[in-house]
């Protein structure tokens, strides 16, 4: 079972680097989705893929009965999966509100923080001042 | 979205939703289930609740701030974690009591374990929903 | 013990929570956060006493044994990375009362804040790689959170590069942890310190390595994974971008340490030596970046990457007198690159503009400021006899005891480019008249922002001169920190029982 994920995970990190090499963000973001999946899937095959049960102690006994699923990488890939997710909404949150006020998704069209003039600039200090 | 079937079956479907996500959260410490898990159904529920109705009425049928109940949850979750100092454990230890135990009966186990899951069930719906109903306010 | 070690966390948490019930009572929001601050600094103290006396202590959340829970771990290190979160905590506390306007305290800062301070001592404290990666997040989505607060044009802008770069960094990180796990079988720092030696496929290990120093490599902004931090750290308000400046970078340099000196030392030729060329390359273009800018905080901004550079040296050349430097300097850069961007937002709020070019004249109108700016200046060019030039010395003798001239000689090099920039920015900013012949001072402030403006930036300044007169004790302590970072018997002991 790993030597079929395991290149699935090598397609999956190929796909996401392809689209976030694109300059719109939407599609940089959806490459990011593929790398938090492609890195959850890394940590599931580092786990081992047995065909066990899951790791419950059944009622009255000390110990599983028979053999059980290593219960961490679960564990983990579950907690990377909330993170993951709620990260990924902050993102995709923070890439439409960049849109409404920006009125681009093109990366090389945000120069807003780093303006290519050095002139000075005084409508930064706008707003600022106490 | 102005949808009579949606509006028809979202009065059940968010009902037994609701319902699902605490007997989901209930059964989590033993069974397949928990905090986390039940708290996405129930999220789900509000969301499809604002898909149907509006977000203005999905925030009056939640009553509270999603993001307040997300930070009560965080607080919950917190004290049931720090309560294992009173008995003298390591923090986070969770702490049982057999509510109505007698010889050879086990009782109704109250533990803090529950109280921590409560608290996340609390986070994930409230974050859930802050983000959710704020996307769809956007649009 | 175990409350010892997790009040750091609890204490920014709760305080979070309290923040939040009370957003809409106005004022109480930046209270809590002081007293938050202040609470978090009485902790510190607390936990660095304790690991004084006692060495290093370790205690297991929710009492399951080892390499099985999550285990809290203060050594030396992590004891005065925790302390001097909450100096920079309740500097900018302080400094916040001023800074942040209502709308931001409204959107939730004081919040997002505490969160910031609970991750990065989380982080500091904990002794599970995989927890190390949940701090990571909460630090990081406080950041975002506190980076993008408000919305400005240039704030979404920087965050958005911000984010991106921060998350690729994350999937990294997170690749490296299973791949880890994958290998030994274990994730607690103490039990991977046991269980690499009984790797046979060092190879794999290294390429590991590797991939922790990129995820790292991000979040420290070494070259030439540093291009979001001068994006982004010049957009927020002063406050934020003053925490940020101090702590955040130096969270991703804390994990290098730790993980190369406790995990990674299998290959040290290849990992350190690829350390020392990033190292060195990271010192250069920070520099050089820093002296193409005209802006006060994109200066600043390029400096810290100049700066982290040298740390990253410290732990490349992997001498004891080498992390003695890295941790001195770990601790000295915070002080004082906090307190210039300090000092930056007040010649802002007298001036008018962070353009070098609109700016002027602080030097006749406000004498005091030119004075705080010239401490942490100098000291972070390395001047005798501040801090800086002690934290230099350490790292130049060291590169020289072991017959890296070439490295020695860079080293000494930024530190002359870091004058340049240094001397520009007092140029322009203090020296030369202001452009419009207005003569902005101090007195100008209202009165309570002044305070709230001047006691933070005072009072970092007078540590780093207490640092530069009387370094013995801080070398000394950096001294006990490194032999532990370079023996981790004591650690592994504290976390895992008896040693086997």
């Amino acid at each position: 079972m790993e030597t079929v994920l395991a290149p699935l995970v090598g397609i999956l990190v190929a796909a996401s680097v392809y689209l976030m090499l694109a300059r719109n963000l939407i599609r940089f973001l959806f490459g990011l989705v593929l790398l938090s999946n492609a890195a959850n899937l890394t940590i599931f095959i580092a786990g081992g893929l047995t065909p066990a049960m899951p790791p419950l102690v059944p009622e009255g006994l000390a110990r599983p009965a028979e053999v059980v699923a290593n219960a961490l990488p679960q564990a983990l890939v579950l907690t990377a999966i909330v993170i993951g997710f709620g990260l990924l909404a902050f993102a995709l949150v923070l890439v439409y509100r960049g849109y409404r006020v920006l009125g681009t998704l093109d990366s090389d069209a945000m120069r807003f923080a780093e303006p290519d003039e050095i002139a000075p600039d005084t409508s930064r200090s706008e707003g600022r001042v106490p | 979205m102005n949808s009579l079937i949606l509006n028809a079956a979202t009065r059940l479907l968010v009902a037994l939703m609701l319902l699902f996500s605490v007997y989901m959260l209930l059964r989590g410490h033993n069974e397949p289930g928990g905090g986390f898990i039940g708290g996405l159904i129930a999220a789900i529920g509000f969301a499809l609740y604002a898909m149907a109705h509006g977000t203005a009425a999905a925030r009056r049928a939640l009553r509270f701030d999603p993001a307040a109940i997300s930070v009560v949850g965080l607080g919950i979750a917190l004290l049931a974690g720090l309560s294992a100092a009173l008995a003298g454990d390591a923090l986070f230890t969770g702490q049982w009591w057999f509510a109505g135990a007698i010889d050879g009966e086990k009782g109704l186990p109250i533990s803090t374990v529950l109280l921590f899951d409560i608290g996340v069930y609390l986070v994930v719906v409230g974050a859930a929903l802050t983000i959710a109903l704020a996307l769809e306010d956007e649009t | 013990m175990s409350w010892l070690l997790s009040l750091p966390i609890v204490l920014p948490f709760a305080m979070a929570i309290l923040a939040f019930l009370f957003r809409a009572n106005g004022r109480s929001g930046r209270w809590l956060s002081i007293g938050g601050s202040v609470l978090l600094l009485a902790a510190a103290v607390g936990l660095m006493i304790a690991v004084l006396q006692r060495g290093v202590i370790a205690a297991q959340m929710g009492g399951w044994p080892a390499p099985f829970g999550i285990t809290l771990v203060a050594d030396l290190l992590s004891a005065v990375m925790v302390v001097i979160t909450a100096i920079i905590g309740l500097a900018v506390a302080i400094y916040a009362l001023a800074d942040i306007d209502a709308r931001r305290e409204a959107l939730g800062y004081h919040v997002l804040f505490q969160v910031l301070l609970a991750g990065v001592s989380g982080a500091f404290l904990t002794g599970d790689l995989f927890n190390l990666y949940v701090w990571f997040e909460v630090m990081l989505i406080a950041s975002f959170g506190l980076l993008v607060l408000g919305g400005d044009k240039e704030q979404l802008d920087g965050g958005i590069k911000y984010v991106a770069l921060n998350l690729v960094s994350t999937a990294m990180f997170l690749s490296g942890i299973g791949m880890l796990y994958g290998l030994t079988g274990t994730l607690n720092m103490a039990d991977l310190h046991l269980a690499v030696r009984d790797v046979e496929n060092t190879g794999l290990l290294t390429v590991i390595a590797v991939l922790f120093i990129v995820a790292f490599g991000v979040k420290a902004a070494v070259f030439p994974l540093f291009f979001w931090l001068p994006a982004s750290y010049h957009t927020p308000p002063v406050a934020i971008s003053a925490i940020f400046a101090g702590l955040l970078t130096k969270v991703g340099v804390y994990a290098l340490i730790r993980m190369f000196t406790m995990v990674f030392t299998q290959d040290i030729g290849y990992t350190h030596g690829l350390l020392l060329a990033i190292a060195v390359l990271t010192m250069i273009t920070g520099v050089l970046g820093a002296a193409a800018q005209n802006e006060f905080r994109k200066i600043l901004s390029f400096h810290i990457v100049s700066q982290i550079g040298y740390m990253v040296l410290g732990l490349a050349l992997y001498t004891p007198l080498a992390l003695v430097g890295a941790v001195f300097y770990l601790v000295h850069h915070i002080i004082v690159k906090a307190n210039l961007f300090l000092v930056s937002g007040i010649a802002k709020r007298l001036t008018g503009s962070f353009n070098l070019a609109a700016v002027g004249g602080l030097y006749k109108s406000s004498p005091l400021l030119a004075v705080l700016f010239l401490v942490p200046a100098f000291s972070l060019a390395g001047f005798p006899p501040l801090s800086g030039f002690w934290a230099k010395f350490l790292l130049v003798k060291a590169s020289l005891d072991i017959g890296a001239y070439l490295v020695a000689g860079t080293a000494l090099l930024v530190g002359i480019l870091t004058v340049f920039s240094m001397t520009k920015i007092w140029a322009e900013v203090f020296w030369k008249p202001h452009p419009e012949d207005v003569a902005p001072a101090l007195r100008l402030v209202e009165r309570g922002n002044l305070t709230a403006l001047l006691v933070p930036v005072t009072g970092l300044a007078v540590m780093t001169v207490m640092i530069g007169f009387f370094p013995e004790p801080f070398i000394g302590f950096a001294e006990r920190a490194a032999a532990q970072l370079l023996d981790p018997t004591g650690y592994v002991t504290a976390v895992l029982g008896a040693s086997p």
